[in-house]
């Protein structure tokens, strides 16, 4: 099988500051990838290589078959991306914001409308379709935030802390969500700082000042670090990290 | 140090409620945490007592200050961290603590050992401007500036939030000394595993308080049996538990189900109700977590979750 995304000694500086240092990996087609580090490890620089708006120093990666140096905004046409701060527009209908983002990625007026009919019988909103965004509550906006990022059908969804600051059954309703795209075939890569959630991944990395310093299904590192739980492995990596940001 | 009685808040002139009638009272040297998703109330309440809102009704005070007549007295004994950074982003780390101590008619000098063990991780940035620092720091950084005029009480909103597990840990050492030398904590945190650091624990949700009380009275409240059950194939034996009829509840706890059945039966009878799923699955009775705790609150017919 083809991996989705390819890293080979991917490297990011900044200056003398090497961000992103040399980083490897593989995500399947259809995997949940957690991507784990401490605040200032790299993971945002990294995440914005990989979503082709940031050119590497070195190293190669390919993200749905295309070249993060040439093919970025095919890059982007082939992706989603969801983040902690919205990316929907607050005083834009529940509706107007699917049809919104549907024209950005270039939906004909019918898929558009085929879409936003799919989106709201998933997400259960069809009762707030005219509803303004700002008046949706918190695990709502991320739910609908969520499928607006998987609107043109991409092969990758990119989530950067998704369910910060919702009560734990909404969280984990979300990731029921989650779920429910790779079993159509999505890939999910994934940031949070719930140790919970890092379980629920099919794989997980950890990255360190830069450097990825462990990746493998969550049962195999807690094996190797011999520990009970995810927190405690990422406690075990991640008080070694020398740099702050 | 903090009672609060019955106290309302509306927004949008009635239409948004914030705070429905909600009531308790924190002692001197106590950690009381609010647990609950954003829309709780909690920024509310901590504004309130803080007296940059008024309530719509009721009463309360803080360190024998009542919040609406004498406002002034408690903007002198508290010290405030808002959930949003709010320090100067264009002075540096140390003209920020340097101004915050002279606003409260101090010196950095004469309360350093209260921030001492804090300020020295800060040191070598003492030159760079709080806009250039990273998350944990400007989280220490918020923390000193809030505690540089000694107050007898600090509200700490949210001070964990997008902060990493080892910063976490660091933060929580640090109130723990705080609270050794008597300051009263009001803290809230959509953490579960910092709630167990509190000596005392409110779990809100919209606008109300589901409960108050100690973890560990907390934890054992909790009245049904609850279940581990542990398998490779989480989210599809999720969804078969959840079409059982014997289910009350079942979520995804990290690497385990929790499980909560409807019947009373024998351990092998469950596990073989399990097994029919999925065979390779095993069950392990299990004391709750606060997390189990809350979520059954949130089960309760009157605070029906999102």
């Amino acid at each position: 099988m083809q991996a989705v995304i390819e890293a080979r000694e991917l490297t990011k500086s900044f200056g003398s500051f090497i961000a992103a240092n040399k980083l490897t990996f593989d995500v399947m087609p259809g995997e949940i990838f957690g991507f784990l580090g401490a605040n200032g490890a790299g993971k945002t620089t990294a995440m914005r290589m990989l979503c082709g708006l940031s050119i590497p120093t070195s190293g190669e990666a390919r993200i749905a078959g295309f070249d993060v140096y040439t093919q970025t905004e095919k890059i982007k046409q082939n992706i989603g991306y969801m983040s902690q701060k919205f990316s929907l527009y607050e005083d834009l209908t529940v509706k107007e914001n699917i049809r919104f983002y549907g024209g950005i990625y270039g939906l004909k007026i019918p898929q558009i409308k085929k879409k936003t009919d799919e989106l709201l019988h998933e997400l259960q909103l069809t009762q707030e379709a005219d509803k303004l965004v700002r008046e949706l509550p918190l695990g709502w906006k991320q739910k609908l935030s969520f499928s607006v990022a998987l609107v043109h059908d991409p092969k990758i969804v990119f989530l950067d802390e998704p369910t910060g600051g919702v009560d734990p059954i909404t969280r984990r309703q979300f990731w029921d969500l989650i779920y429910y795209a790779t079993s159509k075939g999505i890939t999910v890569f994934v940031t949070t700082h719930y140790m919970d959630e890092a379980e629920y991944c099919n794989r997980v990395s950890i990255m360190v000042d830069g450097v990825i310093e462990a990746l493998d299904k969550p049962s195999v590192l807690k094996q190797k670090f011999n520990v009970d739980s995810m927190e405690e492995v990422f406690y075990l990596l991640a008080r070694k990290a020398k740099r702050s940001e | 140090m903090i009672e609060v009685n019955n106290i309302v808040k509306t927004y949008n002139k009635g239409k948004v409620k914030a705070l429905n009638g909600i009531s308790f009272s924190v002692g001197k040297g106590e950690v009381l945490g609010l647990i609950g998703p954003d829309g709780a109330g909690k920024t509310s309440l901590f504004r309130i007592l803080t007296t940059l809102l008024l309530p719509d009704s009721g009463e309360a005070q803080v360190n024998n200050f009542h919040v609406v007549t004498n406002f002034n007295d408690i903007r002198t004994c508290v010290g405030y961290m808002p959930g949003r950074f709010s320090l100067y982003l264009d002075l540096t780390v140390e003209e920020n603590l340097h101004f915050f101590a002279t606003v409260f008619n101090t010196t950095i000098e004469e309360n350093y050992h209260l921030i001492k063990d804090i300020y020295e991780q800060l040191q070598p940035f003492k030159e760079r401007k709080a806009g250039k620092l990273s998350g944990g720091m400007k989280q220490k950084l918020a923390l000193c500036c809030a505690l540089i005029h000694k107050p007898a009480v600090l509200f700490l909103d949210e001070p964990t939030t997008g902060v990493d597990v080892v910063s976490r840990k660091e933060f929580w050492q640090m109130l723990g000394r705080l609270k050794e030398q008597g300051l009263t904590i009001l803290v809230s945190t959509p953490y579960m595993d910092e709630a167990l650091l509190c000596d005392r624990i409110a779990f809100m949700h919209k606008g109300d308080i589901l409960s108050i009380n100690t973890p560990k009275e907390i934890l054992a409240s909790f009245h049904r049996e609850l279940f581990a059950i542990k398998t490779t194939k989480t989210f599809q034996l999720l969804n078969a538990l959840r079409s059982l009829p014997d289910t009350y509840t079942c979520f995804a706890f990290g690497e385990s189900i929790h499980w909560v059945p409807k019947i009373h039966t024998t351990p092998s009878a469950l596990q073989s109700i399990i097994q029919a799923l999925d065979e390779n699955a095993t069950l392990e009775k299990i004391n709750p977590t606060l997390e189990d705790c809350f979520i059954d609150l949130l089960n309760q017919p009157n605070a029906s979750s999102n």
